[in-house]
């Protein structure tokens, strides 16, 4: 019996250092760390198009277009994302939610998702969302 | 119904589109909704002829005045840097289709019946109410050029741009101003015709790039014409895809190249060669290729220049994970596997699982 603990906490860290050292979308997982995340945008899609949050924590997304257009990442809900599809809101900076990130560059907003659940983050400049640019975010209580 | 398109595609007046048409931006745009319910981005068709004699290729193009006001802009990759660029002769285009048409008519009897800043600009010019830039740089820079002077360019614009910068770093970006265009006289369906004069072993001819901007499921209509000294090579070879026909492939007629040859900057056109014309009808999502022209004779189109084969390795993405990372975690694993070996190798004999 302790044989088979040990065996298995040997290999529960081996697994989580392989994880380590790949990298996750997700890091400063510790209590301590402030949560951050690194969406690459790379011929218009997101990289990666799917990531989990623990709710109520601020959340530093760091948003990398590397892209010479300029795209967009707004996250929230359909009823949200409904109103975007038909906006005319040329340009994004006053929202954490909603950001605009201009051709080559990056910008980071932080974000505290309050209620666990999934959200998608879409980029509604005209066709993006169409041609792939949509991603979910999943909150864990 | 196959036989209207094709109709159709004739009486629009011949069709060579190998320019993807970007609305050029005034006030910058956000939000779906704004060029179309589908959010597509309308393209222009215009008119080209790729013709290659003596190691030069030479380049027709038509800008068709659509009417309205404001601008529209296009970016065509090239094969080579253009030592020449000036206004075309008035009718080689519509001399191509008319020769073309007569053919296809016949058929119908028979049958009853498509730079971050460092983007080099290496030429500038206007012609008539069109400003063209010819560029030197990698997708991104050229991307980033179009989209800092006003172009706004489609979601599948990064990915394309860098198809063609791996294999040629040169592009041309034309501006056309509809009000300029007005205000000179011109009538909608008025063409400028541009000539590009463009050194290169071999042409090819841009297809993907008819497809930018292009919706899932949306087609793309195009005829290309060929004139070369000999029977071209092609590859993708027509007839083998799907959505690429040989129209038409022969010997040029005498009175074709006597008409081609007295238009205006065409006394390049020999006097014998092949005459060939490719029309495209395919799904846009599935047009990822370019035609490659072998016009040595040696019947050796290239993989490369018909967008197959990669003349080098994308870019990655994602910057590569840290080695020293991965290495320690390749040390810390081993001596956990080598840990885990050790105890199962001291179990107990007749020891048994739970």
């Amino acid at each position: 019996m302790k044989r088979r603990f040990a065996l298995s906490s040997v290999a529960a860290l081996l697994a989580a250092i392989m994880v380590w050292a790949v990298g996750g979308a997700v890091l400063g997982t510790s209590g301590s760390e402030p949560l951050q995340v690194e969406i690459t945008i790379h011929y218009s899609h997101y990289e990666p198009a799917a990531f989990r949050v623990p709710a109520g924590r601020p959340v530093a997304i760091v948003l990398r277009n590397t892209d010479p257009i300029d795209h967009e990442w707004i996250v929230g809900d359909a009823a949200l994302h409904a109103r975007h599809r038909t906006g005319t809101e040329p340009y994004h900076a006053s929202r954490p939610t909603e950001v605009t990130i201009p051709a080559l560059s990056t910008i980071t907003t932080v974000v505290t998702f309050a209620s666990p659940g999934s959200l998608q983050y879409i980029c509604h400049l005209p066709g993006h969302e169409a041609y792939g640019m949509v991603g979910t975010v999943t909150i864990t209580p | 119904m196959r036989r209207s398109t094709k109709a159709h595609r004739l009486a629009l007046a011949a069709t060579s589109a190998l320019v993807a048409v970007f609305m050029l931006a005034g006030p910058t745009l956000a939000c779906a909704g704004l060029i179309g319910p589908n959010g597509a981005v309308n393209l222009l068709r215009t008119t080209t002829f790729a013709g290659y004699h003596d190691g030069v290729e030479h380049y027709v193009t038509a800008f068709k005045f659509a009417g309205g006001g404001g601008k529209f802009g296009s970016i065509v990759p090239l094969p080579g840097i253009p030592s020449d660029v000036v206004r075309g002769g008035d009718w080689t285009l519509q001399r191509l289709v008319r020769e073309t048409r007569k053919q296809l008519l016949f058929e119908a009897d028979l049958r009853a019946a498509p730079a971050a800043s460092g983007a080099e600009v290496l030429l500038q010019t206007r012609i008539d109410a069109l400003d063209i830039t010819i560029l030197r740089g990698g997708g991104a820079d050229v991307g980033k050029w179009a989209t800092d002077h006003g172009f706004r360019l489609p979601p599948d614009s990064p990915e394309v741009l860098d198809f063609y910068a791996q294999r040629s770093p040169i592009f041309m970006a034309a501006s056309f101003d509809a009000d300029a265009a007005k205000a000179r006289g011109q009538s909608i369906g008025d063409g400028t015709p541009v000539h590009f004069t463009i050194p290169t072993e071999n042409p090819w001819v841009p297809l993907r790039i008819l497809g930018l901007g292009k919706t899932p499921g949306a087609t793309v209509e195009a005829d290309v014409f060929l004139l070369t000294d000999h029977r071209p090579a092609l590859l993708p070879r027509p007839g083998l895809v799907p959505g690429l026909q040989l129209a038409h492939s022969d010997a040029a007629s005498d009175s074709l190249l006597a008409d081609l040859r007295s238009d205006k900057g065409m006394g390049w056109v020999p006097s014998s060669a092949w005459l060939t014309q490719i029309a495209i009808d395919a799904d846009a999502d599935r047009l990822t290729f370019d035609l490659a022209v072998d016009a040595s004779g040696k019947d050796t189109p290239s993989m490369v220049a018909a967008g197959f084969v990669s003349p080098r390795p994308p870019a990655p993405a994602t910057p590569p994970a840290d080695l020293s990372r991965i290495g320690l975690a390749l040390v810390v694993f081993a001596i956990g596997a080598a840990f885990v070996l050790g105890l199962m190798a001291t179990r107990p004999a007749g020891a048994r699982p739970a």
